[in-house]
């Protein structure tokens, strides 16, 4: 019995101890914001942190995670909320989004060390991290911005999009989608 | 004002999608996108609006990273008249009453342009109608506010809400007639929308392909014969099935493909041969996977190799070229003219792969004669066709969700991994998730296509372009090119040159081709962009110079889909005078290099600087793109995005390459077919032209210039031209 603690919370895992930690988050606890990309070390889009580091969670076994802590995308803020969530919100970063959980993760390692990491900084903290569409000018923007938040400590409430609540039924009765 | 008849309506549709996908890439690809529409689309298919004044208007395209989840709302939302902080986005289903439901080509604009503005201009005039026949008012006494109805002279007002529930009743006005809003009116279109799911995204919510989740589901992993068109013959499946959490373990036969070259959008049954395991986890069933031990027929591409295929390319390049796609002038008796100087190049280029960052995966249910699938497609309509004919079931019991991918690139145009996993869960009698490893990715694609270009031309005592000899050896059989592997006798510098010949010999190929992000412009550009730059320094003219003079040969107004010049004249003006070309002085080892292409209707130049050191390291310092893609640029902050990305995404190609050996693909994860870095990714200057032309498509335009803009600037700074791709082949890599 392999004994962790998850976003805080106090979690057991009796399966094979050779299973990744990926495969432990994403289909045993239902924590589908750490993301399989290449199973490989390779693209980053699986990290979080263990014990506070950033860690790939495709070739971490659920062994090597005993007794630890680990963090996930869904454990850093209740509600989107951390400022590197917010300023990713605030520059529009991602565009296919897949790789994002894994380089917010990246960026929150980098910025608890170093609370004002220059370019240089942050190239050498975030190149473990590929992103396919290419939206790397705009992490390194978002990662300055979260530092200036984060020293102002006067985070601005995050740019919901253009959520909005309340569903319309009104013009529109929707039928059950079959044709 | 005419009802819509719901039954012509369908059938209108339908024909505009099928027709539509059939010509997908074809010369007429850009013609028939830019037909017509289905004959209407009904306001109330896509808008929805609550008492409490929400706006819900549906997006009907899939979505892989372009933002069309957001700009095709933006485009109903203007001319619905509503502030845009009131409007939630709705992702529609697959469902022919939304008229095309595609994501590739760069059509989300030119396909939706017209018909989500017309949709929203509608509905408010729906809207409008019940105000006025609540106030006993004409309706051309009423006007529109944000998200209300005014009457003026009686100082009334209604809020869209109210009056939902008596629009929705209304006759739907023709849209032919709507009075739609001048560009200067415009308050959403060219202003910045953030992406509406970026809060889902940064808090890790399971909105992606991968994350679905369905009560009882099981794992799938589908281990496919290594080398196309294998089949098995034995494998130790009992052995399989003792494992722990393995629950089914089976040979799939496959269907064979239709030809060797079908349209694979249409025609593939996206179904090889090999044997899938289903298990409780999809860690147990890949586990098991490693166990396996197979036995294949592997049928009569076994012996393919990359090396053989190159040696057999050069042996077609010394012989009569087996066809001539287009022939202007004589261009033979130009080279034999004594005033001119000939230059002769070749050009190498590999397959690639589109490894979007999620791994290909589908989640089907088959159940009672019915199937429910939740795919992260692009051609989820025609996706649903080929699972028809697959299963033999009609479309109609087939439902189809589509779910947010990560990253498309022309790779979810196809529908394989769709098809395993709907004919699994058929096998299993269970909901089924198939997930891919990255390694079935890599070595299971739709392959951007490789090629060998053989080109010589002349440029006269007086530095103009007089000659140009094109011979493209590629794949095919016959007249037929494998799919999305084709050359072009429109490509410029055709038309341009007065004495044009382009001719193509075909070689057999195993592995399957198709569309990635830019089919085709993304390498042709570097191939004939960097020859251009061979013929001005032949002429001894500066490169932009003789762009601007070649493009300046006006050949008669184009055919539609052809480029225009001026368009692009103006496009590599603005580039130069962005990037200071000729006006800075540079360090020796640090020049500049020019590209432009034209694509998917967008016109774009792009102008690269870079530092090359001793050991052949680029170091590229900045880059400046200039694009024109019509009057409208309708998302700026994510225009800009994409634009960056499409050159972070060519600077990637230059990397990459696809090798064949013994049949099968050599390379297995991203350290084989690398990806540019953040450290390696310059900074990137995005300008526009806002030409009066309809607005066209950003997904793909971008990418082609930067490979021959990079490529031009190493020439300048080293003395040494980049023929070959992967650039590495050349020692050359990215600092």
């Amino acid at each position: 019995m392999i004994k962790l603690k998850v976003n805080g919370k106090n979690q057991q895992f009796d399966g094979d101890p050779e299973m990744p930690l990926l495969w432990f988050l994403r289909d045993e606890l239902n924590l589908k914001g750490t993301k399989f990309g290449c199973g490989f070390g390779m693209c980053g889009a699986c990290t979080i942190h263990l014990n506070g580091k950033p860690t790939r969670a495709c070739l971490t076994p659920v062994s090597a995670a005993a007794n630890a802590s680990i963090t996930t995308i869904e454990g850093i803020s209740p509600d989107g909320s951390h400022p590197v969530q917010v300023a990713w919100q605030e520059l529009d970063v991602p565009q296919c989004g897949y790789c994002q959980a894994g380089q917010i993760m990246s960026a929150c390692a980098l910025l608890a060390k170093n609370p004002k990491p220059t370019d240089a900084d942050i190239d050498s903290a975030m190149n473990g991290n590929l992103c396919r569409c290419g939206t790397y000018l705009r992490i390194r923007a978002a990662i300055h911005q979260a530092a200036e938040l984060k020293a102002s400590a006067a985070t601005k409430p995050a740019k919901a999009g253009a959520k909005a609540s309340g569903a319309g039924t009104n013009f529109a009765p929707r039928k059950s989608g079959k044709q | 004002m005419a009802k819509i008849n719901r039954r012509s309506f369908l059938q209108v549709s339908a024909l505009a999608g099928g027709g539509f996908l059939l010509g997908l890439y074809s010369s007429k690809a850009a013609a028939l996108a830019q037909g017509p529409q289905p004959a209407a689309l009904a306001p109330t298919d896509f808008v929805s609006i609550a008492s409490n004044g929400v706006v819900s208007i549906t997006a009907r395209n899939p979505e892989t990273g372009q933002h069309s989840l957001n700009m095709l709302p933006m485009l109903v939302a203007e001319e619905l008249d509503v502030d845009w902080k009131q409007v939630k986005i709705v992702r529609a289903g697959v469902d022919a009453k939304y008229g095309i439901q595609f994501t590739g080509g760069s059509t989300a604009t030119p396909n939706n342009w017209d018909a989500m503005r017309q949709v929203g201009g509608a509905a408010r005039q729906m809207l409008i109608a019940a105000a006025a026949q609540t106030w006993g008012v004409t309706v051309g006494e009423c006007s529109t506010t944000a998200g209300s109805v005014h009457h003026k002279a009686s100082n009334r007002s209604a809020s869209y809400g109210e009056l939902a529930a008596k629009a929705a009743q209304m006759p739907v006005p023709d849209f032919k007639t709507l009075k739609l809003k001048a560009a200067k009116d415009y308050k959403i279109i060219g202003t910045t929308t953030n992406d509406v799911e970026n809060k889902d995204i940064v808090t890790g919510k399971p909105i992606f392909g991968i994350d679905v989740t369905v009560p009882g589901m099981l794992y799938a992993v589908f281990h496919k014969t290594p080398v196309p068109g294998g089949k098995v013959v034995s494998a130790n499946l009992d052995a399989i099935k003792q494992l722990k959490g393995v629950r089914h373990a089976f040979v799939v036969e496959g269907k064979p493909r239709p030809s060797n070259f079908p349209n694979y959008l249409n025609d593939d049954p996206g179904l090889e041969a090999g044997i899938a395991i289903v298990a409780d986890s999809w860690w147990a069933a890949n586990s098991a996977r490693e166990k396996l031990d197979v036995k294949w027929d592997e049928g009569k591409w076994a012996a393919q190799n990359s090396a053989d295929i190159a040696k057999k390319a050069d042996e077609l390049s010394k012989q009569t070229p087996m066809r001539t796609l287009r022939k202007d002038g004589d261009v033979e008796a130009v080279f034999k003219r004594s005033d001119v100087k000939v230059v002769e190049s070749q050009y190498v280029f590999p397959f690639i792969a589109h490894a979007p960052l999620e791994p290909q995966n589908c989640t089907a249910h088959f159940k009672d004669g019915k199937l429910e699938l939740w795919s992260t497609s692009q051609t989820p309509q025609t996706g649903r066709t080929i699972l028809s004919r697959l299963l033999g079931m009609p479309e109609k019991d087939i439902t189809i969700h589509m779910v947010r991918g990560g990253g498309g690139f022309g790779r979810r145009l196809y529908n394989d991994y769709m098809c395993e996993a709907a004919w699994i869960s058929k096998q299993v009698g269970a909901p089924v998730k198939l997930l891919w490893a990255r390694e079935d990715d890599l070595q299971h694609d739709y392959y951007r296509s490789g090629g060998f270009q053989y080109l010589k031309a002349a440029v006269d005592a007086s530095g103009k372009l007089v000659g140009w000899h094109n011979h493209f050896v590629g794949y095919g059989e016959g007249e037929t090119f494998a799919h999305s592997a084709q050359v072009d006798g429109n490509e410029f510098p055709s038309r341009f040159v007065p004495n044009f010949v382009l001719q193509a010999s075909v070689m057999p190929l195993g592995i399957k081709t198709g569309a990635l992000r830019a089919p085709r412009s993304n390498v042709y550009a570097w191939v004939y962009q960097s020859f251009i730059d061979e013929l001005a320094q032949a002429a001894g003219k500066d490169p932009v110079q003789f762009r601007l003079e070649l493009l300046s040969n006006a050949p008669p107004a184009g055919t539609q889909g052809v480029m225009n010049a001026q368009r692009m004249m103006d496009v590599v003006k603005l580039v130069a005078e962005k990037s200071g070309w000729g006006k800075r002085q540079l360090p020796k080892g640090t020049a500049m290099g020019i590209g432009f292409h034209y694509s998917h209707r967008g016109y774009f130049a792009e102008v690269a600087e870079v530092t090359v050191s001793a050991n052949k390291k680029i170091k590229v310092n900045k880059v400046w793109v200039a694009g024109d893609i019509g009057s409208q640029v309708i998302n700026p902050g994510a225009s800009e995005n994409l634009t960056q990305g499409a050159v972070v995404d060519g600077m990637s190609e230059m990397l990459q390459e696809i090798t064949l050996k013994n049949g099968r693909v050599v390379q297995s994860n991203y350290h084989q077919h690398p990806l540019v870095k953040m450290s390696q990714t310059p900074p990137i200057e995005v300008h526009w032209i806002k030409s009066n032309n309809p607005p066209t498509g950003l997904g793909e335009p971008a990418l082609p210039p930067i490979l021959p803009a990079i490529a031009n600037a190493v020439f300048s700074a080293t003395g040494e031209r980049i023929r070959t791709m992967p650039m590495t082949k050349q020692g050359f890599s990215f600092a």
